[in-house]
């Protein structure tokens, strides 16, 4: 029994540790943006790692998954023979909830991943270490980059999401289904207000990106130097960047849309 | 050299399509348009019942949209609903008589109010009030009238 509350009471403690380290760590990242700044070349390189290689799976994911709400809300919506509102459905949805979760999801398991492997191994192969010998600080040279690429480009992943999405759910519901194109078109843009859903959505990817990309240049900074250590960081980014980001929409959804009215 | 400069023009690339898919929302998949409707003249309404209006619901004429509730007050002395319409410049000639109706498009569909010209020689301007108003239409009052009118009949 004491044992059990020993060992309770030291992985609470690792875990406190961990976090104000990460704390400590996007501190230390987030004062290196003037001089990631100075660089754009690094961030361009980055932009390319994290942005453009995962414009495809965010094309393919948002096209299917606006199809299958153009599909699933028209089979409900045409009982009330309300589907001329299937356009604020998939429009409210996917700006709103699923573009920036959905995105940030698959950005986390596909560029998320891709950095924490990257800085790990960076580490369990003394890189840094070699960068620190010659005075180099990889703070600026080889985080920050990263993560500043990841902040801008999730922004833009996920408006092409939701732009795609909206064209899959145009597809199914207008061309096969035979919704009318004109009050398609017509009730998704009386419904989605731009400040108050388009923008929310462009804050709530904004954060997301910030977060995907600290937990996974943390964990690769973080781990054991040693190839398991690595693939554990790895696994662990995933999973700790989809809770993260699953929590943070909650807590910005309650924010944003909280209040009555 | 090449390399860093096909890297850079697919990265150009891409944020080109972020920045496109943006605009493609914001102008196509919502309704930033209605917020640029340049001038506009304020006219009041007084509504015993607005229903479920929503500030920047359209304001008809004939079906045509012609502007969006500014403003909807709750005016403590007369109990009505003071609601204010953001009319464009455009269309001045509607007569001082109009009237203005909360009508409801389709059955679940969102509310918005009607403008029926009169034939007043005198146009509404900046700050003019409607003084014949219809309000929402509720349902329970609507059935309540219904249920009553049918149980007096059968007397």
């Amino acid at each position: 029994m004491i044992e059990w509350l020993v060992r309770l009471g030291a992985n609470s403690l690792q875990g406190l540790e961990t976090f104000g380290r990460s704390g400590l760590f996007f501190w230390r990242l987030l004062r290196q943006l003037p001089s990631a700044l100075r660089e754009p070349g690094l961030v361009v390189h980055q932009l390319y790692n994290l942005g453009v290689l995962s414009v495809i799976i965010i094309l393919v994911s948002g096209l299917f998954v606006g199809m299958v709400l153009g599909l699933q809300g028209y089979n409900t919506l045409v009982d009330f023979g309300a589907e001329g509102s299937l356009g604020s459905l998939v429009g409210l949805s996917l700006v709103r909830e699923l573009g920036p979760v959905m995105s940030a999801l698959l950005f986390a398991g596909r560029a998320g991943s891709a950095l924490t492997a990257e800085v790990g191994l960076m580490k369990a192969t003394d890189q840094l270490s070699a960068l620190e010998m010659m005075a180099v600080d990889p703070f600026p040279r080889v985080l920050m980059p990263r993560w500043l690429a990841g902040f801008i480009a999730m922004p833009l992943l996920t408006a092409i999401f939701s732009a795609v999405g909206i064209i899959g759910g145009y597809m199914i519901g207008v061309t096969l289904l035979g919704v009318d194109t004109g009050s398609y078109w017509t009730n998704l843009s009386s419904s989605v207000d731009f400040y108050d859903d388009l923008l929310n959505g462009v804050i709530k990817s904004v954060v997301f990106g910030a977060v995907v990309c600290w937990v996974a240049l943390f964990q690769g900074y973080d781990c054991v130097p040693t190839a398991e250590g690595v693939g554990r960081a790895t696994t662990r980014t995933v999973v700790i960047a989809s809770l993260a980001v699953l929590g943070f929409d909650f807590l910005l959804t309650a924010l944003m849309y909280g209040e009555v009215g | 050299m090449n390399n860093s400069r096909a890297l850079e023009l697919v990265v150009g690339l891409f944020m080109v399509l972020g920045f496109a898919a943006l605009l493609f929302l914001s102008l196509k998949g919502s309704n930033l348009a209605e917020y640029q409707e340049g001038d506009s003249y304020t006219v009041i309404a007084n509504f015993s019942n607005i229903g479920g209006l929503r500030v920047r619901a359209s304001v008809t004429v004939a079906g045509v949209r012609v502007g969006r509730i500014a403003s909807i007050e709750f005016d403590k002395d007369s109990y009505m609903a003071r609601v204010a319409m953001a009319i464009v410049s455009e269309y001045d000639q509607f007569s001082l008589d109009t009237t203005a109706s909360i009508r409801t498009s389709g059955l679940i569909g969102e509310q918005y109010v009607a403008l029926e010209p009169g034939g007043d020689p005198d146009n509404l301007t900046e700050g003019s009030e409607i003084e014949l108003t219809q309000s929402a239409l509720v349902m329970e009052r609507l059935i309540g009238q219904f249920l009553y009118g049918k149980a007096s009949g059968d007397k």
